[in-house]
């Protein structure tokens, strides 16, 4: 293995020593990407609990007297906003991202560790913010996580005066954390790469976590501006938003806004926020399948131009949330040739995992299981985003079942497993320890069955016409009984989903203590951080030496060398060499 | 152009393909560690950027509606001449230009000059806050207030951000200089204070930017809206 | 090995499942098969791409499952398959965008013969508005919007005179007619949406909105709100009918322009007070109520609710239930009202008795504090529509509580529960009563709730005549301060 010296990125970062200094205050990438991972799960089950209450009041109308109208609309609400923006957000750019970016660029740290740490204790902040909202009078919004205006800040909804400000405040002081770990992540990846790491010898992970962190820079402040526009409408009674309107018979004093305006605003995020989502997560998985399938990533240049493109496409596509908004209904020409234009880039990235796979040697471990459940259910969530992209299709669609179950597959489902895929892959270098396999294996089929059990149907109550955001059905002549067993059985289905995610997080907790050591790079993978002189790898990540770079992220299996895989780090000298090392 | 072929040159490089070792020892003089600083910073200002971008484009949208009373272009309307406007518009120019040339002051023998500039930078900037504030003591006076039409509206909030982002630059401004004051390099401090200079420039672009918008008067907002379509 | 076989599972399950699945589109009752035959297009070629992929996909895992003594191929692209999939692609995804847009060239385009009618939305109710013989809308403003003109129209605008008024959640067209709906929004945002009509769109304050269809099918279709608008959105439903140009021509001579209802006479008490002769010996003199005859009290309502509940009694729309045997009595005896004159002097009469209020030691089942609270936790759902002191609010179409006798609130509240109120396909406000009435699951809820209601005494009513043994103090109510608009619309 070949280091370069010392010269180029001194180590400066003096190594603390106390326990406050090394895991509360600490400015160590892997130490803060740890920290977003726990406060992010945790929000995670906190909203995983409020989704179990939802499904119990779909499954089992009028049998719970805690959950009424208001408080069903406030659980549909924080569970939303929580998994989109607390959990994966946080959990794949946060966590992942700070975790991974300095370690497969072959940097020390982030380019500025200060504002890291701060980044991390301002989403605390905001978490704490936005779970003091249950605790104040009122109790949460309950606007639905798209917060529409005007009812978002009326009486008549659910938590319209703490619930909503606290909820406002807390996304606007997660987006001031978001910026803050943004500017470091895009700035270590273009400043602080190795010696020899282009970008075309970037992991696809790289450039996936890259162009989310530029969507999220680009897209999050149209999520401030819209929280500051109807912070101000709520508390000083201007009229963005609002128009000259009755509230629950009472004359308002607004006059003149426009409720579509926000509307535009929020999807102008909401839409690359999507993608903020998706693209690391594509990352992640090719890295995941390439490393247990042994073969390159197939098409990598493609891969590459793909998240380009979707990257830049998902500006143009907002409004296809907006089709039956009451938007100028021509829009709906554009928004649905850009929305279709963009299944293109996203359909090659599916070939191109499969194809990675044909002519593999599949080595069927938790983590590939995971990656190719994913292939399947985005696969699936893809599709169906087709029905809703177009526009005259999603007229019948929008506003039921349809679009939820569309969403979950593509945004939760889908995001979720490879999530999990990229605990179990990544987990032996932040621990030393292999996560317990008999576990991860109950855990990948009781969640890739159990999900997709719940969506596939929930997809027919859509056809069917029950809209989302219902309380209860009560009676509806065109809602045959059936649904409601049906609904019934979903209910059953994500209450048995929701129960595993029990014992994953027990998997963790015990395999960190006592899971089978794993040694500095058990999947025999070529990136970088399975280089490190130390798993786990130590403050300053590399020791003495910061690795040179020789070649692409994805040297497996090359013809005439023995070994099935070269990490990026090894000289072409050193290849021959290493004839007898052996291979996986 | 070229900036843009080099990419494009980049980004369809083969990866996979064996490289000569001169090419690749070439690569490793090439490397050059990055000024992090810098580029933190571009990306910091393309965030503001997309920030007051989007509050202009909600801003033009709402200019369309009925009730919508802009602030200036008409003999009585309150922005019509507005000569605060102006000179707040002169601090925040002085405070930049006081830090640009600070910047070629950092050196041991002219510490004095520095300070001298940087001290006049803090004053010229706190100035313009001081005037923002006047401005819209006159204009609550007037019965302009922050409801009473969406164009006032606009006025303070926008007024309000730009004002914060002036205050964040001067919290990071004495927070080098508190670390400068601890001995630190005098490279170090120079580069901070190229970054300081910087976003002075940028405020004070963006400043007139806003000024500009908020005082234009209605037929132009409905030209520019009539163009983007709105 | 175990994955390929689950992936071509639950491709099998998926395709089965579509085929035999029971829960699909309702029948279509419009002329918008367009719409139906895309998403058929739009399936077929997803639903071969979707068992195309994963069927590669398990292939390649079960054909390329680990072997110690294989390696796999290095292959870093393929530019002709990666082209040709993407031509491949591209061909797949304009074939589904193409006709896409063609449909939807014909959804902006309203037909010229097109008639027009006004979907108005609010919390959460719907109502309607046609234009009339001139064919065109009146202006309308949220600022005029009040009892007597809930439609908020301009009433010196010439075009408002002839539009007809509909303040009802049911709505009727007419068949194989082309109706542009234009739709306008009250208060939040609302959304238009009949499952067999497939085409939807969002009621939007402020701006104007609009869709269009031709029915093509007789019959009643269920029209839901699909945008979220507050607390209540699961119950905001309404109903369009489609009927035979008879049929409509009989409903629509039944309507009221809107020059007719501002005209329309006030009541004439001393008419009125005859009438109630027939009432009193039930209702009392006062309209206080009698519990021995069952008869709830009268005096506090509001005339536009008496008005509501005596026409639902003559049409059978309320008192048709077979276990109602209060309401069929009440059906029989406001039967003995001859027409709409006389219901409009009755309830004149009625509503201009002073408001009453029942001591809480007429109730019954004396509740105790603890009830108290949780009613009081209870009837946050209800006071969305009903008020904070159950005071009843025009605006939102809710009756007066307050003061009301405890056992008849109770009877009503386990009659909506058990749909024995509220389920005749007229009365979507008793529909709305069932499912808000689902809340209270068992008696014991239904007594805290009323228990609090009982002791609700709006402000209004200070210094009318007090009745029974003794009046409310005012350290005994709970959390009675503050005077809301609305009852002093009401009692105005």
């Amino acid at each position: 293995m070949n280091y370069t010296a010392i010269v180029d990125q001194p180590d400066e970062s003096h190594h603390p020593t106390s326990f406050m200094a090394k895991y509360i205050w600490s400015q160590d990438h892997k130490v803060i990407a740890i920290q977003y991972s726990i406060t992010a799960l945790f929000v995670g089950l906190v909203a995983l609990a409020l989704s179990a209450m939802m499904r119990l009041q779909l499954g089992f109308p009028d049998s719970f007297s805690f959950i009424d109208p208001s408080s069903y609309l406030q659980f549909v609400t924080m569970h939303g906003m929580i998994m989109v923006i607390y959990l994966l957000t946080a959990l794949l750019l946060g966590g992942f991202g700070n975790y991974l970016i300095p370690l497969m660029v072959g940097a020390r740290d982030m380019v500025f560790p200060y504002l890291n740490m701060l980044s991390y204790w301002t989403y605390l902040l905001s978490v704490i913010v936005l779970l003091a909202s249950f605790f104040v009078p009122g109790g949460p919004t309950g606007a639905g996580w798209t917060l529409y205006p005007p009812q978002t800040i009326l009486p008549g909804t659910p938590g319209n005066d703490g619930g909503i400000i606290l909820m406002l405040v807390s996304l606007a002081i997660f987006i001031v954390a978001f910026t803050m770990g943004g500017l470091n992540y895009v700035t270590t990846i273009l400043q602080a790469r190795a010696r020899g790491m282009t970008l075309m010898r970037m992991p696809l992970t790289i450039w996936g976590i890259f162009t989310a962190t530029i969507l999220g820079l680009l897209a999050f402040p149209a999520l401030l501006v819209s929280a500051i526009m109807m912070m101000l409408d709520k508390l000083v009674g201007t009229s963005f938003f609002m128009p000259a309107i009755l509230s629950l018979g009472e004359p308002l004093n607004y006059t003149g806004g426009s409720p579509v305006l926000f509307q535009h605003l929020f999807w102008f995020f909401g839409h690359p926020e999507v993608y903020i989502v998706a693209l690391p997560a594509f990352g992640m998985v090719s890295d995941v399948i390439a490393t247990h399938a042994r073969k390159n990533i197939f098409g990598y240049r493609m891969m590459v131009w793909a998240i380009v493109a979707i990257g830049g496409l998902s500006f143009v596509v907002w409004a296809h949330h907006m089709y039956v908004s009451g938007m100028n209904p021509y829009f709906g020409f554009f928004f649905a040739t850009t929305t279709l234009i963009i299944a293109i880039p996203t359909a090659l990235k599916v070939y191109n995992w499969s194809l990675t796979l044909w002519r593999g040697n599949i080595h069927m471990t938790v983590p590939m299981m995971f990656a190719i459940g994913f292939i399947f259910t985005f696969t699936h969530g893809g599709l169906t985003g087709l029905f809703l992209g177009n526009v005259v299709v999603d007229l019948p669609l929008s506003d039921t079942y349809f679009v939820v179950a569309h969403f979950h597959m593509v945004m939760g489902v889908s995001p979720i497993m490879v999530l999990f895929a990229a605990i179990y892959h990544w987990f032996p270098k932040v621990t030393g320890r292999f996560l317990h396999t008999g576990l991860g294996k109950f855990h990948f089929w009781m969640t890739f069955v159990g999900t997709y059990s719940i969506y596939l149907p929930m997809h027919y109550l859509g056809f069917l016409g029950v809209p989302r955001r219902y309380f209860a059905m009560g009676p509806t002549e065109f809602i045959p009984e059936s649904a409601q067993s049906l609904n019934a059985s979903i209910t059953i289905s994500a209450l048995i989903v929701g129960v595993v995610q029990l014992i994953f997080l027990f998997n963790i907790i015990w395999s960190t203590f006592k899971g089978k050591k794993s040694g500095p790079n058990p999947w025999n993978a070529t990136t970088l951080e399975w280089q490190t002189e130390y798993t786990p790898p130590r403050h300053g990540n590399w020791g003495g030496k910061i690795p040179v770079v020789y070649r692409w992220a994805y040297d497996y299996s090359v013809p005439g060398v023995k070994a099935d895989f070269i990490p990026q780090n090894v000289s072409p000298q050193e290849v021959e060499m290493m004839d007898d090392k052996g291979g996986a | 152009m070229n900036f843009f072929s080099s990419i494009f040159r980049e980004l369809t490089e083969k990866p996979w393909l064996a490289q000569s070792a001169e090419t690749l020892d070439q690569e490793l003089i090439e490397y050059q560690p990055g000024s992090p600083g810098k580029t933190g910073l571009k990306f910091f200002i393309a965030v503001v950027s997309v920030i007051f971008f989007l509050f202009s484009v909600t801003y033009l949208s709402r200019s369309q509606y009925a009730d919508f009373q802009a602030l200036g272009g008409e003999p009585w309307s309150p922005l019509y001449q507005p000569l605060w406007l102006w000179a707040n518009t002169g601090w925040l120019l002085l405070a930049s230009l006081s830090l640009h040339f600070a910047v070629g002051q950092v050196s041991e023998d002219k510490l004095n000059r520095l300070l001298g500039l940087l001290t006049l930078s803090v004053i010229f900037s706190l100035l313009f806050i001081f005037g923002q504030w006047v401005v819209w003591q006159q204009l609550s006076q007037q019965g302009f207030v922050i409801n009473s039409n969406p164009a006032n509206s606009y006025f303070y909030m926008l007024t309000a951000i730009h004002g914060l982002h002036l205050l964040g630059g001067l919290f990071a401004l004495v927070r080098v200089l508190i670390i400068f004051s601890r001995k630190v390099k005098l490279d170090i401090l120079q580069r901070s204070l190229v970054l300081c200079a910087w976003y002075w420039h940028y405020l004070w672009l963006l400043w007139l930017f806003i000024f500009a918008l908020l005082t234009a008067s209605p037929s132009t907002y409905n030209t520019i809206a009539a163009w983007c379509g709105l | 090995m175990a994955i390929a076989v689950v992936i071509l599972l639950l491709v099998l399950v998926s395709v089965v499942f579509h085929f035999v699945s029971p829960w699909w589109f309702t029948p279509i009752a419009s002329n918008w098969t367009a719409i139906d035959d895309t998403i058929t297009l739009t399936f077929w070629i997803t639903g071969i791409v979707f068992i195309a992929v994963n069927g590669f996909l398990a292939y390649c895992v079960f054909r390329f499952r680990f072997d110690k003594n294989r390696r796999a191929d290095y292959e870093p692209e393929n530019k002709k398959l990666e082209v040709w999939l993407t031509v491949f692609t591209t061909i797949g995804v304009a074939a589904m965008l193409a006709p896409g847009l063609v449909v939807w060239g014909d959804f902006v385009t309203v037909p010229d013969d097109a008639e027009i009618f006004e979907v108005v939305g609010q919390q959460w109710h719907w109502s309607y508005r046609l234009p009339g013989k001139d064919g065109v809308l009146g202006q309308s403003a949220v600022e005029l919007m009040d009892e007597k003109n809930p439609f908020g129209l301009n009433p010196d605008d010439i075009n408002a005179q002839d539009d007809i008024l509909i303040p009802s959640n049911v709505m009727h067209i007419l068949l194989d007619q082309p109706v542009k709906v234009l739709m306008r929004s009250k208060d939040v945002l609302h959304n238009f949406a009949v499952p067999q009509f497939r085409v939807k769109m969002d009621l939007v304050p402020g701006i104007e909105t609009y869709l269009w269809f031709t029915p093509t099918r007789l019959g009643r279709f269920e029209m839901l709100c699909e945008e979220l608008c507050g607390m209540a959105h699961y119950t905001m439903r309404g109903q369009i009918v489609v009927d035979t140009a008879q049929d409509y021509q009989v409903w629509l001579d039944k309507q009221f322009t809107f020059r007719e209802s501002l005209d329309a006479p006030a009541g004439d008490l001393q008419l009125g007070k005859k009438l109630y002769a027939s009432c009193a010996a039930c209702h009392g003199d006062n309209g206080q109520g009698n519990e021995a005859l069952n008869a709830p009290m009268l005096a506090g309502q509001p005339a536009w609710y008496l008005t509501r509940q005596l026409n639902y009694y003559k049409t059978q729309v309320r008192g048709s239930h077979q276990q109602d045997i209060y309401g069929q009595q009440m059906a029989a005896m406001a039967n003995t009202l001859v027409d709409a004159k006389a219901i409009k002097d009755v309830t004149a009469y009625i509503a201009s008795l002073p408001t009453l209020a029942i001591s809480p030691a007429a109730v019954s089942n004396g509740p105790l504090a603890r009830s108290i609270a949780s009613g009081q936790r209870l009837f946050t759902n209800c006071a969305y529509c009903h008020g904070d002191q159950a005071q009843g609010k025009f605006a939102l179409n809710a009756p007066r509580l307050a003061g009301q006798h405890a056992w008849y609130l109770k009877r009503q509240l386990q009659n909506y529960r058990a749909s024995i109120r509220g389920a005749h396909r007229e009365d979507l406000y008793g529909t709305q009563m069932i499912m808000m009435s689902r809340l209270l699951q068992n008696e014991q809820a239904i007594d805290d709730v009323i228990a609090y209601i009982t002791r609700l005494k709006p402000a209004a009513d200070a210094g009318y005549l007090q009745l029974g043994s003794r009046a409310i103090s005012a350290t005994e109510s709970p959390s009675i301060t503050g005077q809301s608009r609305s009852t002093q619309e009401v009692s105005r």
